[in-house]
């Protein structure tokens, strides 16, 4: 497969992308996902790697995704307990992207068949519908070159298919030990029609971090994704989830994230059958030398979807926030109800937060709505607390986690709500002398 | 219990005086009235007393008990007995009117280093409480204030001052926004809290407030100070006659 033309490379971004190649090397292939990988790479080297002067790379610098080598990152240790270690969940874990057996659990619940990429090697396998192709279908009109690169070399990940519908979540947690590790996993989760799967996700990964997961939403069915991004101050990350929803199917994928010097989390969605619902939300919470990226596309292709895009940001210490997100709906996509919301809390003059929300609309019964705001703490609300006896720390703290929290309401399920609530909640009243 | 002496304040950004030497001593268990035309400086009086920037104490002081109020901060005010029931209460979405008001109560018990409410002994006196007040689970549920009617919202200011017990109430136009039913309401409950002991001062335009809270000094104040004191039935002379005839006389 050839990805659509596009301007020619300059030179400097044929160097850069040749060198990452170089450096990776052979990825090491067996069975049905080799033709898609090499399918990626020519991808990839059709496109070339982001540089600072592509339009969506405009507000965070890709360089430090896209060099050779991965800038090193410290190994934090929160002495935290695990945020989803109390969830009705099977277990399975890896560290610095390698499967650790002994810390996961058995990858069989009922209903559901958990595979790994690396091990996957026959030739004949349902992901081979998928692998590198949501992805391929998502490099139109906006190229997303990182995952490319990820379809290409991604040397582990989960293959996961719901037959059924399960109690338990399946849960992945990234560790991250290596000050150096520079990690590219993939993704493919397809749920039947019908289907209902929790997925969380949570931990550092690594010190770079690339993921890359396609998801398929059958009819009827539900998908839930929550997770809590890595705390560790200095790793950096570019993840990108490509979902396909069918008709009357659910997808909701929330995400925390605290820390990191650098998070690029895009998502792109693509509603392909009729009376689907599709919602994205963020909450973040950015100090010091943090920047965090939410570029999100959503594609409505089908009749009477419903797409929502709920994404909040609290930032402080010259902490930068981004928000990329576009809502397109196709010729046809009649009934469509588009919502997006884009907000920051800047606690301070030094922080920054740049939105860039977009709609390109094609059919004409459609509603669809955006909002964007940047706004410091409310001042009467913190004069109210502070007159009733709160500190204005505490007070301050309150107002910045009721921001949050109307992000964190696109959470379905109350128990995983709570969980991350409190987990903010903790983080905040750390602050507090 | 409050003492006011020569209070002098303008806005902090404009060169605008607004009061100009307030005069007031509140005994303990004693409720007074503040009334007077709009611009003349009540609100005002209200917010510095609680600690709200945006205005300059120019001279003067004010003492609540022991405590040299004007150089405190909001919080500790409120801890020291300080409550102001505000003219317009704000709404704060995403804050449970339960966490806010337990947050309030655990506050300022930690400040006066007295042991927190644990959770059962909060929810048996907010759920005592907010029934007197006609305030339902349903209300005490919401975020503070978000979707709440005038009358709503007002109830609301009465319970945190019936849950926070303070020694100084300040009333800041409680009843503007009031129907008669709701001013009744508020009224009972902020007679529930007259202990003999526990100051009221109410800042209102009308005098049927002060039919319900019944006052034992009423104060006429204009353009930034206190012109004439007297008993209630200051209240009814203005009610009848409006302000004009007290100003002439004052400037006179």
């Amino acid at each position: 497969m050839i990805a659509p033309s596009k301007p020619k490379l300059t030179q400097a971004k044929i160097d850069a992308t040749e060198a990452r190649i170089a450096a990776i090397g052979t990825p090491d292939v067996r069975g049905w996902s080799a033709e898609p990988r090499s399918d990626a790479l020519a991808r990839l080297r059709a496109m070339g790697l982001p540089g600072a002067r592509d339009e969506y790379w405009k507000f965070t610098r890709p360089q430090t995704l896209v060099q050779p080598e991965a800038p090193a990152a410290a190994v934090f240790h929160s002495g935290e307990p695990e945020v989803f270690g109390d969830m009705n969940r099977v277990k399975i874990v890896f560290v610095d992207g390698v499967f650790d057996p002994e810390e996961s659990d058995e990858l069989a619940p009922a209903g559901v068949t958990i595979e790994r990429l690396s091990q996957a090697g026959s030739d004949i396998h349902w992901a081979k519908a998928l692998y590198g192709k949501l992805e391929t279908a998502g490099q139109d009109p906006v190229p997303r070159p990182l995952a490319a690169l990820n379809t290409w070399a991604a040397t582990d990940g989960l293959l996961i298919r719901v037959s059924g519908k399960t109690d338990k979540a399946v849960s992945i947690v990234y560790h991250h030990r290596d000050t150096a590790s520079d990690v590219m996993m993939h993704h493919v989760i397809k749920l039947d029609d019908g289907a209902e799967l929790t997925l969380l996700e949570n931990g550092p990964a690594a010190a770079r971090f690339n993921k890359v997961m396609e998801v398929e939403v059958g009819e009827g069915a539900k998908f839930h994704h929550v997770r809590a991004q890595g705390r560790d101050h200095e790793r950096r990350a570019v993840t990108h989830i490509f979902a396909r929803i069918k008709a009357e199917a659910l997808f909701k994928s929330f995400t925390l994230t605290a820390n990191g010097v650098l998070t690029r989390n895009e998502c792109i969605i693509e509603m392909v059958g009729d009376d689907a619902v599709a919602h994205v939300a963020g909450a973040c919470m950015g100090d010091g030398d943090f920047l965090h990226d939410d570029t999100v596309f959503v594609t409505h292709d089908a009749l009477n979807c419903e797409s929502r895009q709920v994404f909040k940001k609290v930032l402080r210490n010259g902490a930068k926030g981004i928000f990329q997100g576009k809502i397109l709906v196709k010729p046809g996509a009649q009934k469509t109800d588009g919502y997006q919301l884009s907000q920051s809390l800047l606690l301070d003059g030094d922080s920054e937060f740049l939105a860039k929300p977009e709609l390109e609309i094609y059919a004409d019964d459609v509603a669809c709505s955006h909002g964007s705001t940047s706004g410091a703490i409310d001042e009467d609300a913190l004069f109210y607390l502070r007159a009733r006896g709160v500190g204005e720390a505490e007070a301050t703290n309150l107002l910045t986690l009721a921001f949050l929290a109307q992000a964190l309401e696109e959470i379905e399920d109350e128990a995983l709500r709570d969980v991350l609530l409190e987990r903010l909640r903790a983080w905040l009243d750390r602050r507090i002398d | 219990m409050l003492e006011i002496k020569n209070l002098h304040v303008k806005l902090e950004e404009e060169d605008k005086q607004i009061l100009k030497g307030v005069d007031l001593t509140i005994e303990p268990g004693t409720v007074h009235a503040i009334m007077g035309p709009n611009g003349s400086g009540k609100s005002t009086l209200s917010y510095v007393l609680s600690g709200k920037g945006g205005y300059e104490v120019t001279d003067g002081s004010a003492r609540l008990l022991d405590h040299d109020l004007l150089d405190m901060d909001p919080e500790a005010r409120a801890a020291a007995g300080l409550f102001l029931a505000f003219q317009y209460p704000v709404e704060i979405p995403g804050v449970g009117n339960m966490t806010f008001l337990r947050t309030a109560v655990n506050s300022q018990r930690k400040a006066r280093g007295e042991d927190e409410l644990s959770a059962a002994e909060f929810l048996k006196a907010v759920r005592e409480k907010a029934k007197s007040l006609k305030i339902d689970a349903e209300m005490l549920k919401r975020p503070v204030n978000v979707g709440f009617s005038g009358g709503e919202k007002k109830r609301n200011e009465i319970l945190q001052m019936a849950m926070l017990e303070p020694k100084m109430c300040i009333l800041d136009e409680t009843d503007s926004g009031l129907d008669v039913d709701a001013m009744k309401l508020v009224s009972e409950g902020v007679n529930a809290l007259r202990d003999g002991k526990r100051s009221f001062l109410v800042i209102t335009h009308y005098q049927r407030l002060l039919d319900h809270i019944k006052p034992d000094v009423v104060h006429i104040m204009s353009n930034g100070r206190i012109i004439k004191t007297g008993g209630p039935e200051l209240a009814l002379e203005v009610e009848e006659n409006g302000y004009a005839d007290l100003l002439a006389e004052a400037q006179v």
